[in-house]
């Protein structure tokens, strides 16, 4: 068994406990920076929902600078991202390398995007069902959860899932700072290296990660949807 | 009692011109009434009725039910007052997400009300709407009978004074319509809750309604009893509305074609009288013939039940000396009969 491996694999075997741990930095920063841009992105999208004009809590300046800044960061590339916000790194994780340095950069090359997924799926909610809960005499915040954030269930996994897809592709590129993870194993070793049986390796772990991805989100989604 | 005085209500449109949804509108509506208002689209109807629980807050005005001015309340207050004030919708606005059940129970969470409690409330709601088996349905399985359904047991869960229905079954077809019309009455009559309905037709109000606003532009038009705006209605729109559902005023179009010969000969008169009772008419026309030497030639005659009351009304042609005409139409109309001329075809003196 051992030896079948070996000829068939000769670099991944060799390299076994650095692939270990190439994975579990790209899982580290997939929950780290997808947990902080799951909570920034939500508050983000619902803000841009209740501020628009004929919004719940209509407020023009609120709603036109979180707009502006969700298109300009959305229009940075993502490569471009992760080195001109070392500085912004530096102070707040205190570094600007490793997968400490990777989190600042890939939230913020997440949450404009995500804001944008949330502010569509709760765009999709009838206007009538806010209308109709206002004048039950729901507050504003239960407005929010009661009816916006429940009846956008599934989209909301939807976008959810979209984003942590497009978040895996993001934590290829933080090698650039030094923060490991599958992308930059690949790069160095299959790459570089010409090691092939390293990059179908990571190709295959990525697209399991993926695909359970998109079957978790499908089955909330659709769960919730009646 | 909702008293609304003086509404006016603003929009800004697209290109910021401003549009001037409601030009100083006062209406009162007592308690235990069902109010009609009436008028084609964009006439200012949902705005007006979007007024009573201030989803539309005017630009001047006073709102006030029960004598509390609507517009002086906090934000807290006013929500705690909306619980009172219930309201349906053409498009029945149903949570998609919940059951039945869930949409009954909704506005029912921080009520204070126990789960067993809350269970209790919605059976019974769902009781008085005649959907006690769908409880466990998704409003996407429901017809738009019984969507609407759901949506007047959600609005009722608060036990409100007041329902307010903005074009209710205008989604709906004429059966369906006509359950939904007997079961706001039915809640009308056992709850004595107050009902204020939105429509363009005039078949529902002439079901239901004790008083209607005829709306036209932002304008009320027209307001009073039912009964006496189908009996003797006074502005043109009104009249146009009746006309959709009684064929005593669609006499213009048959008038124009002039179908068998309706239209007044030289010396006639062409009239349209209504009265409450259809009965009174035989002993009154032929007294009237008799009293002043006139000839009375009925064309058409019908009954309306309008508000649970019949409307009787003909079209008479009167011919005969033209003074004596005068004065058979005086008699007529002192004995409360209205006496409508539609077209005077005797000779300038
Ligand atoms: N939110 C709004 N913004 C701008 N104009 C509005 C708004 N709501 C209503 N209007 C305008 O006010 C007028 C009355 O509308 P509405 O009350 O909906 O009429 P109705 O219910 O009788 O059809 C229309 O001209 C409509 O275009
Ligand atoms: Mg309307």
């Amino acid at each position: 068994m051992q030896e079948i491996l070996t000829s068939f694999m000769p670099n991944l075997i060799d390299k076994w406990y650095e692939f270990l741990q190439a994975i579990v930095d790209t899982i580290i920063m997939e929950l780290w920076a997808g947990g902080i841009g799951f909570v920034l992105g939500f508050t983000f999208g619902i803000i841009l929902t209740v501020t628009r004009e004929g919004g719940i809590c209509e407020n023009k300046p609120v709603f036109k600078i979180l707009d502006a800044v969700t298109n300009l960061f959305r229009s940075i590339p993502f490569i471009i991202l992760l080195t001109a916000l070392m500085p912004l790194s530096r102070a707040i994780m205190g570094t600007a390398i490793n997968i400490q340095g990777a989190i600042v950069p890939l939230v913020f090359g997440s949450v404009p995007f995500f804001t944008r997924q949330v502010q569509s799926a709760l765009a999709q909610v009838q206007p009538g069902l806010v209308e109709a809960a206002e004048s039950m005499g729901l507050s504003n915040f239960e407005i929010i959860t009661r009816v916006y954030l429940r009846e956008s269930a599934g989209q909301l996994a939807r976008a959810t899932t979209i984003t942590a897809i497009s978040l895996l592709g993001l934590t290829a590129m933080a090698g650039v700072v030094g923060a490991g993870g599958l992308g930059d194993f690949a790069i160095r070793y299959g790459h570089d290296r010409n090691m092939k049986d390293i990059t179908w390796a990571t190709v295959v772990i990525l697209v399991i990660a993926v695909s359970l991805l998109q079957l978790v989100g499908d089955t909330i989604a659709k769960k919730s949807t009646h | 009692m909702i008293e609304l005085r003086n509404i006016v209500k603003t929009f800004k449109d697209d290109k910021e011109k401003e549009v001037e949804a409601l030009k100083n509108v006062s209406i009162t509506i007592g308690d235990s009434e069902i109010y009609g208002i009436i008028g084609f689209s964009g006439a200012g109807k949902s705005t007006l009725v979007r007024c009573i629980n201030l989803l539309e807050k005017p630009t001047s005005g006073e709102v006030k039910i029960d004598g509390v001015d609507l517009l002086k309340l906090s934000h807290k207050e006013l929500r705690s007052e909306r619980k009172k004030i219930g309201m349906i919708f053409q498009h029945f606005n149903l949570m998609p997400s919940r059951t039945v059940f869930g949409n009954v129970a909704f506005p029912l969470k921080k009520s204070g009300l126990g789960k067993k409690e809350i269970q209790k409330k919605v059976r019974e709601l769902l009781n008085l709407v005649e959907l006690s088996d769908k409880e466990n349905a998704y409003p996407s399985e429901l017809s738009g009978g019984q969507k609407q359904r759901v949506a007047i047991a959600r609005a009722l869960a608060n036990d409100p004074k007041i329902l307010l229905s903005d074009e209710a079954t205008s989604a709906l077809d004429p059966q369906t319509t006509e359950s939904i019309l007997k079961l706001l009455k039915h809640l009308n009559e056992k709850l004595g809750i107050t009902i204020v309905l939105i429509t363009h037709e005039m078949d529902v109000i002439k079901r239901i309604c004790s008083r209607i606003a005829v709306m036209e532009n932002g304008k009320v038009v027209e307001e009073g009893d039912v009964f006496d705006i189908f009996a003797n209605p006074k502005h043109s729109l009104t009249k146009d509305f009746i006309k959709t559902t009684s064929n005593l005023y669609k006499l213009d179009e048959i008038l124009k074609d002039d179908i068998n010969g309706i239209s007044p000969a030289d010396g006639e008169v062409l009239t349209r009288l209504t009265y409450i009772q259809k009965e009174v008419s035989e002993p009154l026309i032929s007294t009237v013939t008799k009293k002043f030497d006139v000839n009375l030639n009925i064309l058409l005659a019908d009954v309306e039940i309008v508000s649970g009351s019949p409307v009787g009304g003909t079209v008479v042609k009167f011919s005969g000396e033209s003074i004596k005409i005068d004065e058979a139409i005086q008699y007529l109309r002192d004995r409360h009969v209205g006496v409508e001329v539609i077209k005077d075809a005797r000779n300038p003196y």
